[in-house]
């Protein structure tokens, strides 16, 4: 580890007794995680177990109790242009007005760097640009919104997050409502920016196979709590997944070594025959 | 055609139809004047110009003492309820928000008729500008607060029906007012059904209020955009949603508040104008919001030269034309609005 602003062993992001009450219901409590920079943090847990509320936590989204430090620095003490400088964070179903363009939609990321009453500079549509460019989305500038497939959507929403140019990239669900081919080529893309940018990146994912494929180290949420963190090796384990999700799995190890969580069916009820009494 | 090709065709298609209806509305009347005698006398006032119109000294007094106060008053009102539309479209993220509907104009038209009746005089003329803003102001908090709490993401009909009810309900109180003092009954009467024959005082009056607000929405217009994708996100992009929101809530209803005190309830130029500037210009508010002020000028302008030639010599309240043109249109937005939600 070598290059980053805060020097060697200080994590990229790092949160620390994080507790959110919403509605007078506690949602998290006392959660904690950090992520090295360059690492791919994954955010697992059952429904309703408060993975998004996590992210908007970090993202300094909703009122929360604990710390949040990127580059070791607190947040908390930030303006609100200068935490989005450092943090980007994309909602798992984005508003997308119809008639916005592609472009425009992009140049949004640049947000942070303009000041309240000011436009853009040649930089920033430059940068905007580039990025449109690196996701193979400069043919789409100036499409709207509105006619682009599940896939592009998602395309473009982590396009505007990297115009942000932040180091740290909070991704809620990027899969969700994608099929397989595509889950995959969003992940692969995530994957390849963040080692080409040492980005680090901490999503929520609801499917445990996909999150121990691409996560470097995982927290396993149920109830609002933390119950496990660490290497997808340890967080997937049969035991625990059965504890929180209430689901029979079976963890094995796939080709690369990482875990593949399958679910197994329970066993089937005796059949009922035709010549069961009433 | 790029973004930038399409907003500069916009403003040029917006700003004819300007100079064609401030025109008409300077030509048309009890006596009609030949356009391009008035086109040569206006341009004969410009600086460093002389040319010979032909208008005969009469003629001259309508143009310049009736008609062109008139017509500069429809076009700021016009203007105003118009950008307020336009602004309120983007606080609300909804494309049916308008100073009318919204409760905003029934407000300020509430605590005008109040500040008329009760305090009179001159006292009653200084607080009108003030107390049409408060009443804006007012009228629009309690149409969000009752959208708010019936229908949590209840879509964008729940905010107007809230508008509509707040209106109704405004409206009946100042009735009720009104009945109390029958003796100032046609002085506000005619002035509730839009009127914008004030003239040279009444734009004194706005003009400090209306300058002000304009500005102040027209500066949003980026930040309008940002909105655009959702409080969360933008915040998430270091915006303070609420602020901006908070900002320009308070500036358009200072811009109706400012239309409201000079010509009373005009409905529908705050839908029906930036509906038009976004199918010609596109989504964007920083664009939208400068055309909308263009456009509504322009509609009020042709509404106001319509109400008083089509019955000539009677006058049709300005209200009436603008509701003829923009209820059925409003119908049209409607269904496309719902068409996109489901």
């Amino acid at each position: 580890m070598s290059g980053d602003a805060a020097g060697p062993g200080v994590p990229a992001v790092e949160a620390r007794g994080l507790g959110v009450t919403l509605g007078g219901r506690p949602v998290l409590a006392d959660v904690t995680l950090s992520a090295a920079p360059g690492e791919w943090l994954a955010v697992i847990g059952p429904n309703g177990a408060g993975k998004s509320t996590l992210l908007r936590a970090v993202a300094g989204l909703v009122a929360r109790q604990g710390e949040v430090l990127v580059n070791g620095a607190a947040v908390d003490g930030l303006r609100p242009r200068r935490r989005a400088r450092l943090v980007a964070y994309a909602p798992q179903s984005p508003a997308l007005p119809p008639d916005m363009t592609v472009y425009d939609y992009a140049s949004l990321g640049r947000t942070p760097y303009i000041s309240y009453l000011g436009s853009e500079s040649a930089r920033d549509r430059e940068v905007t640009r580039s990025v449109l460019e690196r996701l193979d989305l400069d043919d789409f500038a100036t499409r709207p919104l509105g006619h682009l497939s599940g896939g592009e959507r998602q395309r473009v929403v982590l396009a505007r997050a990297l115009v942000q140019q932040a180091p740290v990239l909070l991704l809620d669900e990027p899969t969700t409502a994608l099929d397989l081919g595509h889950q995959q080529q969003v992940l692969e893309l995530v994957d390849r920016l963040r080692l080409a940018d040492r980005l680090t990146v901490v999503t929520t994912l609801h499917d445990l196979s996909l999150a121990g494929q691409y996560a470097d180290s995982l927290v396993l949420l149920a109830a609002g709590r933390a119950v496990a963190a660490g290497p997808p090796g340890r967080v997937l384990a049969e035991p625990l997944l059965t504890e929180h999700f209430g689901a029979r799995v079976r963890v094995e190890p796939g080709a690369d070594g990482r875990p593949l969580v399958h679910l197994v069916r329970p066993p089937l009820p005796a059949p009922i025959s035709a010549g069961d009494e009433r | 055609m790029t973004a930038a090709g399409r907003s500069r065709r916009a403003l040029l298609v917006v700003s004819v139809v300007l100079l064609v209806s401030l025109i008409a509305g300077l030509a048309a009347g009890a006596a009609v004047i030949s356009p391009r005698a008035i086109a040569l006398a206006l341009l004969d006032r410009l600086p460093l110009v002389s040319l010979h119109s032909g208008l005969q000294p009469n003629e001259e007094g309508i143009v310049f003492q009736l008609r062109v106060p008139r017509v500069l008053l429809a076009a700021v009102v016009g203007g105003l309820l118009a950008l307020a539309g336009a602004g309120y479209q983007g606080v609300f993220r909804n494309p049916l928000a308008d100073p009318y509907l919204l409760g905003a104009a029934a407000g300020a038209g509430l605590t005008v008729t109040l500040v008329v009746v009760f305090l009179g005089g001159d006292a009653g003329v200084a607080a009108v500008p003030v107390a049409a803003f408060a009443g804006a102001v007012g009228g629009v908090v309690l149409a969000y607060a009752l959208g708010h709490t019936a229908g949590r993401g209840g879509g964008t009909a729940t905010l107007v029906l809230a508008g509509v009810a707040v209106t109704s309900f405004l409206t009946a109180i100042q009735t009720f007012v009104q009945q109390l003092k029958v003796d100032e009954l046609q002085r506000i009467y005619s002035w509730i059904l839009g009127d914008v024959g004030g003239g040279w005082e009444q734009l004194r009056m706005i003009a400090p209020y209306a300058v002000v607000s304009t500005v102040v929405v027209l500066l949003h217009g980026r930040l309008l955009d940002v909105l655009s994708v959702g409080d969360e996100e933008a915040v998430s992009l270091g915006l303070h949603a609420t602020r901006v929101r908070f900002t320009v809530l308070l500036a358009a209803s200072l811009a109706t508040a400012s239309a409201v005190a000079v010509s009373g309830l005009i409905a529908f130029v705050g839908i029906v104008v930036p509906h038009v500037v976004r199918r010609l210009a596109g989504w964007s508010y920083r664009v939208v919001l400068p055309l909308s002020f263009l456009g509504g000028a322009a509609f009020l302008v042709l509404a106001d030269t319509i109400a008083r030639t089509v019955l000539a010599p009677a006058e049709l309240p300005i209200g009436v034309v603008t509701a003829f043109v923009g209820a059925p249109f409003f119908v049209a937005v409607l269904r496309m609005t719902r068409r996109v939600e489901t």
